[in-house]
This record gives structure tokens, C-alpha cells and sequence, in this order.
């Protein structure tokens, strides 16, 4: 069993955000690994586990995304390749998914490849689907749990808005994981140094044999939203019915029940 | 004159809410709306559509779309637009939004905007709003190529008013792909009934890690264990904000916190590792407010917070706030409101 898994680095979610001159600033916030990455990153180990397989992890990135690499390899991801091309600059979602198929196949006898649910920064979510469909092979989005899997074929629940979706699906399919799957592990302590000792080789497009897709959607303009304006009122009473009575008056008076 | 189709995002017959505002939305940018709408015996939903202001529906009709599968919805989508050149698809951002519109870019070649809150045409193309970080941050995006596929945020675009006397012309459309060349099987369904979508809801009560501070309950004497002691008491405190939110008509949430401590199912959690929600009340209950919670919610039009803690963060950002115990005051406030609405 042969397992890609693809992740990513942003700014970590704690981080608080301004742009200048249409450059993202994230103060002092480190780096991190895309956290819903972390779940695709545990649902490969445990795949790979369970049925003798190798995971490979993947990032599409700068220097930076090495970090994200390693991160997974700490986790216990056997093999860490970063792709990284000045053409990729400012590839959109599309152009990034046929650059990660062209992994998939550079690779070779890959079974499943497996997403986070989507990135922290850019909120697309479509990398799974779009990879899937490059690679002609089915998307499972919002695997939730993993009932079975065989060779050739895979049942995974989907945890989509209206509950569980079972579906089975011939293999190889393209993944990705929702939190629901499990907590991911910690680093180990041998994984971390095995990690921070691991090569981390590049791989440009040309070594992907493609060249650059053309990216068909583009960015114009980053803003920061409008500051919020409210006007807080703290609701006080003698007792909570006195605060209870204050506060429903209020809320039926802002005319949105 | 502008062909702008809206994908009709339904479960077993029921369409989002979304669906509809994107067909009003679709109205705006002016030109023909077309109505797709995909699954088997949904001819209702095509109805439906033409109240909401569908100028025509295309209605695929097969039991290869009987069971939403990415791969057989997406098929027809991109078949259907390679014959007739849409300008632009609009799509609720749903999971099966998302993902048909993401298949159907690589099938046509064109790109995809995913999750707007604004819309509005830019000469021959369409520029969007996507709000990114978790709404943080505001990108402008543009798509060069044709068709422009277009995710909207469900709740961005303002509630649709529908006129039942409208109507239009059903076109039958045949499936792309026969149920056996499909890749996929559903097997099976677990619906959590009586569940209001986050995404849809007009309400939201959501609980925080204060919730387990429930003091009057004993949890039965077969848990032992503190930790299993402390979810179960934080449980029976959502019950208790379900009954909140039972009677607002909304839906209950969650920060991560509680959803970490194995509270609340993940499906619950609103922030920025969670749901991006914009309801028009959202009550805060023992949630203090940590940046990522507040990206998740900061679009809400009255948010109500109540927690122990007068400098939690997220008051700041509530229009209403009380500093107390929400297991004093969530009561009392429910049978207030109950009272007010007559319920």
C-alpha cells in the first residue's frame, strides 16, 4: 500500500493578521503545519500501519514548506519530498492540483493520495477534488472513518452537512480527512531528530516532467475587513430572571428572531 | 446577453437555502438563469427554482444521480456546459458545491471562486470577495476563463423572496455517465435528524469550555473516571443550550475547546478550524473568545455573550453582554424568550 499525503505551511491559526501594501503580515506567529494536515498526515500512518504500507509526504511550497515536511516525517511519514518552482508562484488551485497529480504519477504505484480538508490560509478546499480529477481516479472528500479497505477497493464514511454519507469506492481515490478521523499523534522524540537530520529533496517542475499549468484564477487585491463597529451594553440585574427579562427584551428588540 | 446557470444543491430533495439566495444572486449580475438541478423524482425542486427566479431548469433525471456522487454530478455539469457556454455556474458553498465545481474546472479548463460574499461583473469576467484566514483577511479574485465557476457563502447574499406564480420551461437533460461506469457506491446513510445546518442557520447558540462548569449535576455511578465525569456534566449542559436553541429555531455550535474535550461533536465547531458561520444572532456561552473563534463568528449581526469572566475577549465583539453564571442565566433566558415568542 502506497500512501501520498500532501501538506501545507501557513501562519498558525493564532495568528493575527494585517496587510501592508498587499503583503499579508503575520507578526511574530510561527509557521506551522496546515492543521487539518495533521489528520490527513495520522490517517496515512495509520493506513500504512495497519496494511503494510510506506507513506509518502508531499508539499508544494518555499523553503518555508520543509518545515510542514518535517513536521510529518516526526510524525513517522517515511519519505518527505518538497516541490518548489518559481513558476508556481502564483498557481491557483487548479494549477496546484496538476502539479500534485504529476506527483502522484511521478511517484508511482501510488494507492491513495491523501488531503487535509482544506488549507487554514487560502480556505479553497479544492485541492482534493481537482487532484482527483486530473488523475481520473474518484474523490472521497470529508472522510470522516475507514471501515475497510482491500486491495482495489476502500469504504470510507463521509461526514458531509447532513450526517454520514458510506460510500465504496474502487482504488486508487484520492482523500481528505476531516477531524472527526482521529487525533493525530505528537512528534515522537526519535521522530523529531530523525526528521531534523532528514534531506529533504526538491523536486522543480521539470523533474515533474510538466510545465507550468496556467493558472486561471488570480488575486488582485488583499484587504483587511472593515474593523467592526459595536456598540457593547452590559446587561445587569439582581438576579438572573431580572437579567434574563433585560436581556430577551433586548434581543427581540434588534429585530433578528 | 449574459448565461448564467445555479447549480440547485439539494439532500434527497431538500435543497440548501443557499441554493436559492444564488439564484437571486444570479438575477443581479443580470442576463439569462438557468436552474440545474440533478438527482432522481426531484421535479419539485425545479418548481421551486422558478419561484425563486429561474428564467429555465435543466433537470437530470437518472438513477446514476439518484445518490449524490461527486464524479457523476460533476460529469454532467461539465458535459452540459461544454455544449451550451454558460458564463458563469453560481454554487451554494456546500461540500457538494465545492466539489462538483472543483471537478468541473479541470473538465473545462477554467477556474473556480470559491466561498464569495460579493459578486459582481468586471466587463466580460466576474470578480468576487473570498474572505481568506478565516475571514480575517479579503481577497479580490478574478477568473479569466469561461465558464467562471463560482462557490457563494451561504447567508452573504440575502434571503431570496419567492413568487409562487412564476414559471419556466423544464428541460430534461440526460445523464453523462451510466450508473455502473461509475467508480463510487453509497451504501449507506447515518442523517442526524432534526439537525439545523451551522452553514444555514439564522441562530446560533454555541458553548465553550465553560459549559462543563455544570454544578448541580451527579453523573451516574458507572462513571468513574473524573475526565468522564466532566464530559458527561458538559453534555447534559449543551442539552441545555439546545433547548436555547430549540426555541430560537437555530442551531447549536461549539468553540474548539469544547469540542477538544470531547463535549460536542467536531460537526459543531465554528471557528476558524471549524465552520465560518454568519447567523443574524449568535449567542456565546462559556466561550472566552480566542482569535480563532472570533474569525469564525465575527460576521454574526448580534452576537450575545455570557461568561464568568469580564475580561473575556469576546465581549468585546458582543452587542449584549452579561458577566454570570450561563447555568443561572440560559434557563431563565429561554423561558423568557419562550414567553416573549409565544412558544
Amino acid at each position: 500500500m502506497k500512501i501520498a499525503v500532501f501538506v501545507k505551511q501557513v501562519p498558525d491559526s493564532a495568528a493575527k493578521l494585517s496587510v501592508d501594501n498587499g503583503n499579508v503580515n503575520w507578526g511574530d506567529a510561527p509557521l506551522v503545519i496546515n492543521p487539518w494536515d495533521e489528520y490527513a498526515v495520522e490517517a496515512a500512518l495509520q493506513l500504512a500501519e495497519k496494511h503494510n504500507g510506506e507513506v509518502a509526504a508531499i508539499s508544494l511550497g518555499g523553503e518555508d514548506a520543509k518545515e510542514a515536511l518535517k513536521h510529518a516525517l516526526a510524525m513517522g511519514a517515511g519519505s518527505a519530498t518538497l516541490i518548489s518552482d518559481p513558476a508556481l508562484a502564483n498557481a491557483d488551485a487548479a494549477a496546484a492540483a496538476k502539479v500534485f497529480a504529476a506527483a502522484v504519477q511521478k511517484l508511482g504505484g501510488v494507492d491513495l493520495a491523501i488531503f487535509g480538508k482544506q488549507a487554514i490560509d487560502s480556505d479553497t478546499g479544492l485541492a482534493p477534488a481537482m487532484t482527483a480529477r486530473v488523475l481520473g481516479w474518484p474523490a472521497l472528500s470529508m472522510v470522516a472513518a475507514i471501515p475497510s479497505l482491500e486491495a482495489g477497493s476502500i469504504k470510507v464514511e463521509r461526514a458531509i452537512e447532513e450526517g454520514r454519507q458510506v460510500v465504496e469506492s474502487k482504488l486508487p481515490a484520492v482523500l481528505s480527512i476531516v477531524k472527526d478521523f482521529a487525533e493525530p499523534r505528537y512528534p515522537s522524540f526519535m521522530g523529531i531528530r530523525k526528521a531534523s537530520k532528514a534531506e529533504v529533496p526538491v523536486w522543480s517542475l521539470g523533474d515533474l516532467g510538466i510545465s507550468a499549468p496556467e493558472s486561471k484564477v488570480s488575486w488582485t487585491e488583499i484587504t483587511a475587513p472593515a474593523a467592526r463597529e459595536v456598540s457593547n451594553e452590559m446587561v445587569t440585574g439582581a438576579n438572573a430572571d431580572e437579567i434574563a427579562a433585560k436581556l430577551a427584551d433586548l434581543i427581540i428588540a434588534e429585530g433578528v428572531l | 446577453m449574459a448565461c448564467i446557470w445555479v447549480y440547485v444543491d439539494h439532500f434527497k430533495g431538500t435543497a440548501l437555502p443557499a441554493s436559492y439566495e444564488a439564484i437571486a444572486a444570479a438575477k443581479t449580475l443580470g442576463g439569462k438563469v438557468t436552474a440545474l438541478v440533478f438527482g432522481q423524482g426531484v421535479d419539485a425542486l425545479a418548481q421551486t427554482a422558478f419561484h425563486y427566479g429561474a428564467d429555465e431548469v435543466l433537470l437530470g433525471d437518472d438513477a446514476s444521480l439518484a445518490d449524490y456522487r461527486a464524479e457523476a454530478y460533476a460529469s454532467l455539469l461539465s458535459k452540459l456546459a461544454k455544449e451550451q457556454q454558460p458564463d458563469a455556474v453560481l454554487f451554494p458553498t456546500s461540500i457538494r458545491g465545492r466539489e462538483i465545481a472543483a471537478m468541473a474546472a479541470i473538465d473545462l479548463d477554467t477556474g473556480v471562486l470559491v466561498d464569495v460574499t460579493e459578486i459582481s461583473k468586471d466587463g466580460d469576467n466576474f470578480a468576487a470577495t473570498h474572505p481568506i484566514y478565516a475571514g480575517k483577511l479579503l481577497s479580490k479574485v478574478t477568473v479569466s476563463a469561461k465558464p467562471a465557476l463560482i462557490t457563494l457563502r451561504g447567508r452573504a447574499f440575502g434571503k431570496p423572496v419567492a413568487d409562487a406564480s412564476r414559471s419556466g420551461t423544464v428541460t430534461k437533460v440526460a445523464a453523462a455517465v451510466a450508473d455502473g461506469d461509475l467508480p463510487t457506491k453509497v451504501v449507506d446513510y447515518a442523517t442526524v435528524e432534526g439537525r439545523v445546518s451551522l452553514g444555514d442557520a439564522g441562530v446560533i447558540v454555541s458553548g465553550g469550555r465553560g459549559v462543563a462548569n455544570n454544578p448541580a449535576l451527579t453523573p451516574p455511578a458507572e462513571i468513574t473516571d473524573e475526565k468522564e465525569k466532566e464530559i458527561w456534566r458538559a453534555q447534559q449542559g449543551f442539552i441545555m443550550l439546545g433547548e436555547l436553541a430549540q426555541t430560537l429555531g437555530g442551531a447549536v455550535g461549539a468553540s474548539r475547546a469544547a469540542v477538544d474535550a470531547g463535549y460536542i461533536p467536531y460537526a459543531n465547531q465554528v471557528g476558524q478550524t471549524g465552520k465560518v458561520v454568519s447567523p443574524d444572532l449568535y449567542i456565546a456561552l462559556g466561550i472566552s473568545g480566542a482569535i480563532q473563534h472570533l474569525a469564525g463568528m465575527r460576521t454574526s449581526k448580534v452576537i450575545v455573550a455570557i461568561n464568568k469572566d469580564p475580561d473575556a475577549p469576546i465581549f468585546k465583539l458582543a452587542r449584549f453582554g452579561v458577566v454570570g453564571d450561563l447555568y443561572e442565566i440560559v434557563p431563565a433566558l429561554t423561558k423568557a424568550l419562550k414567553e416573549r415568542l409565544g412558544k
